[in-house]
């Protein structure tokens, strides 16, 4: 009984629940929600926006956050087809450059955050700006397409008949949960999240932590733009514009708390599902399209309020 | 003082998850009377208060206030009605000016909506100058240490002429001067009527500035006493229901090498420091709040930068440009806000004790939760550390119980040096106990101890040395047996010339 109770106060646990329930339903109201198929597509839609939640995650467990992550995505996806198509760079070498660029971003964005101390917020901001402005200089406006064989199937094939992204994302979220729960590093990013004049007074050295957040969390954006542009086998300047308010809601569905110290992998990757499984399912229940923005985003207020409410009530 | 009752509280429990925190508590305030209120930690001080004050509703039991049965909704009502709070978490606001915080949400104005800002300067230059506060009102609160905050609090109190102030732990960051200050305040406050209700840890304050004690023990009224007519053993005694048993009584203890030299070492808030502390020796650092012995700490142990002097670790001369080096060097360092910069109060026990010492546990950069957990057991053993279990947040636990978190993380490095600043700060007489026990044990194993803190008896008692700061210099090192509160005093104050003199 004792064990019973303690699952249950597991935060994940509780989206999970959500998660189940709202599957439920869909697999009642609808014929073709519960099909192989329509549930790999959920889960392939929803793998762009966990790789980056994964990164997201760390930048909010320190308070941080990365605005720029939709941008990112964006232009590195642009970046690697301009290499191959317009340079004929080999995809390999294509997707090295594009994955080091997309690092350089949020390596960038870190150090303006901890050396020149400028707020998260504003930083990401403009750097969602440049980069989107980027995708556009690279491309003309235009989409790119014609890529090598071996580059699209890097994205479009298929393993145990699961699709690649997915499996690109399990791989990127185990590596990224051992990362934070098992290292000296990944523990430093809850010390600093949780209060950083304590950390610093423990040794740690909080800005080297916090830059770390930002590069990881431009790598994993690089990555989300590749799988993106490979299984569309094409890149689009506009690709990514607007993901950045799925992956915080994501996270913060996932139960990462926005003042830092809180947060984890799972959640987050359970929060992109969540998000993913509710749009898919108001197009089976063919609500209006406009009417989905609404619900999508009464869900991360209410996921946010949630939050407040939960550690406002372990306050008192 | 009259007869006259102001208020009074009767039958008032309330329960928080798990917990009974009041139980059928009666208490009545007469008017231009101080009651003092004590307890241990977890007595139930601060949801009485808390109560009176509008933040908790009770749920059994009444409150009156000049005969009227009131219920409070929300803390603006008591405010409104004359009863000011000043609690132990100030409310300070850091972005605004003296003066804009000594009137906040009372600004005077003109013109209709304008804020008439040199009423407000002017009014709050006179309050200031009535409570002997050296501030410039114009200036941001951001720029003066906790002590000067409190006292704007204070300050804010009086201004609203309040009938009841209530008062939690004034004194927790005030140094012996300022609470000077404070009692001649409060006195001047009771010849106008004004009730206060004093809770504090400090007794010899309870019986300085009291007129009746009231003893909360596991949220129950023990005892309510005319305090002339209570000794300060029965006060502890009432408080802890037991006899307090072994309360630190020093030994001497044998003292070895040197271990620091600091030598004309200056930085912000501190100039021209020179001194040492040695293998098993005890350093007591005195003096008045603002005197610089924090920002001194701060940049021996790298998390301020020094403008000059050098620093000799086990005489050798090293460089210390960040925490990092110190700990690498072997000093510990318990900052004075503990919830500032002590603790991470959302993570658990277990992660605040060990976050000292991942590296040391860690495989190649990676660390078992079943390692963390079993260091974390063993240093909640050895400090006594109470709390269901290792896994519990930090900031559900005691003020005492968190500071021994504090402690077991340094232990666990093993320091050489340990720099304590206040350690024993708001915590209550048991838990002070245990941490003089524990700061002893460790001068006796050979560790080096500087010990910071505005209490003099606890410094008289706990110290082989005593170095006193004013106003950012070092005024004096005492050896314990020649010093004494007053010879302390007067160092801290500048006074010292007179001393030598005599």
């Amino acid at each position: 009984m004792q064990k019973i109770k303690r699952i249950f106060e597991i935060k994940e646990i509780g989206i999970l629940l959500i998660l189940l329930v709202l599957m439920l339903f869909l697999s009642i109201a609808t014929d073709t929600f519960f099909t192989a198929a329509n549930i790999f597509d959920v889960l392939l839609n929803s793998s762009f926006i966990a790789v980056m939640a994964c990164g997201m995650t760390m930048v909010i467990i320190t308070t941080g956050i990365d605005l720029s992550v939709g941008s990112v995505m964006g232009f590195v996806g642009m970046f690697m087809a301009i290499m191959m198509v317009d340079f004929s760079l080999p995809p390999i070498l294509a997707i090295i450059l594009g994955l080091a660029v997309g690092t350089l971003f949020g390596f960038i964005n870190g150090l303006l955050v901890t050396k020149v101390k400028l707020p998260p917020f504003i930083t990401t901001l403009g750097m969602m700006s440049v980069g989107r402005g980027l995708a556009y200089v690279l491309s003309g406006g235009w989409p790119v397409s014609g890529f090598p064989d071996s580059f699209m199937i890097s994205g479009q094939g298929h393993f145990l008949g699961i699709p690649l992204p997915v499996i690109y994302l399990l791989v990127i979220a185990v590596v990224s949960h051992i990362f934070l729960k098992y290292t000296v590093l990944g523990k430093y990013i809850f010390a600093v999240g949780g209060n950083e004049k304590a950390a610093k007074l423990v040794g740690v050295k909080a800005e080297k932590v916090i830059l770390t957040t930002y590069v990881i969390n431009g790598f994993l954006a690089a990555m989300s733009g590749f799988l993106m542009t490979s299984w569309l086998g094409m890149a689009q300047p506009n690709a990514g514009q607007g993901y950045e308010l799925d992956v915080i809601a994501a996270t913060v569905i996932g139960g990462t708390s926005l003042s830092g110290g809180e947060g984890s992998i799972l959640g987050a990757v359970l929060g992109a599902w969540i998000m993913a499984t509710l749009r898919n399912g108001m197009i089976l229940l063919g609500v209006s399209s406009f009417w989905q923005e609404v619900v999508i985003g009464v869900v991360i207020v209410a996921a946010v309020a949630l939050d407040r409410m939960r550690s406002r009530g372990e306050e008192e | 003082m009259s007869e006259e009752i102001i208020l009074s509280v009767e039958n008032i429990s309330k329960n928080f998850p798990g917990v009974k925190a009041l139980k059928n508590v009666s208490l009545s305030l007469k008017k231009g009377e101080v009651l003092g209120l004590v307890g241990e930690n977890g007595a139930g001080k601060s949801t009485l208060m808390k109560i009176i004050a509008g933040v908790y509703t009770p749920n059994e039991g009444k409150i009156f206030y000049f005969g009227k049965e009131k219920t409070w909704n929300h803390p603006s009502e008591p405010l409104n009605e004359g009863i000011v709070t000043i609690f132990q978490e100030l409310s300070i606001i850091w972005n605004l000016t003296i003066a804009e915080n000594v009137f906040l949400n009372d600004e005077p104005v003109k013109n209709g909506p304008f804020i008439d800002y040199k009423t407000m300067v002017n009014q709050a230059r006179k309050l200031s100058e009535d409570m002997d506060l050296k501030v410039k009102v114009t200036d941001l609160a951001e720029r003066y240490p906790v002590a000067v905050q409190q006292m704007v609090e204070i300050m804010r109190a009086v201004y609203k002429n309040a009938n009841i102030i209530i008062m939690d732990e004034p004194t927790s960051s005030l140094t012996d001067n300022e609470v000077q200050k404070l009692y001649g305040i409060i006195k001047d406050l009771k010849n106008r009527g004004v009730s206060v209700i004093y809770i504090s840890h400090r007794l010899e304050e309870i019986f300085e500035v009291t007129d009746r004690v009231a003893i909360l023990r596991d949220g129950e009224l023990v005892d309510c006493l005319e305090t002339s007519e209570v000794s300060s053993d029965n006060l502890i005694k009432a408080m802890v229901g037991r006899e307090v048993k072994n309360f630190y009584t020093y030994k001497s203890h044998e003292i070895g090498k040197e271990l620091l030299k600091v030598e004309n070492f200056s930085g912000k808030g501190f100039k021209d420091i020179n001194f040492s502390v040695h293998e098993g020796e005890i350093l007591g650092f005195s003096g008045l709040v603002g005197a610089g012995r924090s920002e001194l700490m701060e940049t021996i142990f790298g998390f301020r930068k020094k403008t000059s002097g050098t620093i000799y670790f086990q005489n050798k001369e090293v460089e210390i440009n960040g925490p990092n080096d110190a700990i690498q060097l072997g000093i510990g360092f318990v900052p004075e806000d503990r919830k500032d910069a002590g603790l991470f109060l959302i993570h658990s026990v277990k992660d605040n004790i060990c976050i000292s010492i991942l590296n040391n546990i860690a495989k190649k950069s990676f660390v078992s939760p079943s390692k963390i957990t079993e260091q974390a057991k063993k240093y909640v053993d050895i400090l006594n550390i109470k709390t269901p279990n290792v896994n519990q947040r930090v900031m559900f636990l005691s003020g005492g119980n968190q500071q021994k978190v504090v402690l077991a993380r340094w232990l666990a490095t093993s320091p050489k040096l340990l720099v304590l600043d206040e350690p024993t700060r708001g915590i209550d007489v048991g838990a002070k106990a245990e941490i003089y026990r524990f700061v002893s044990n460790l001068s006796k194993e050979g560790v080096g101890i500087i010990f910071v803190s505005s209490e003099l008896p606890e410094i008289l008692q706990l110290s082989d040395r005593i170095a006193v700061m004013s106003y950012g210099r070092l005024a004096g090192i005492l050896e314990r047996k020649k010093a004494s509160q007053e010879k302390i005093m007067s160092l801290a104050t500048g006074m010292a010339e007179k001393i030598i003199k005599n």
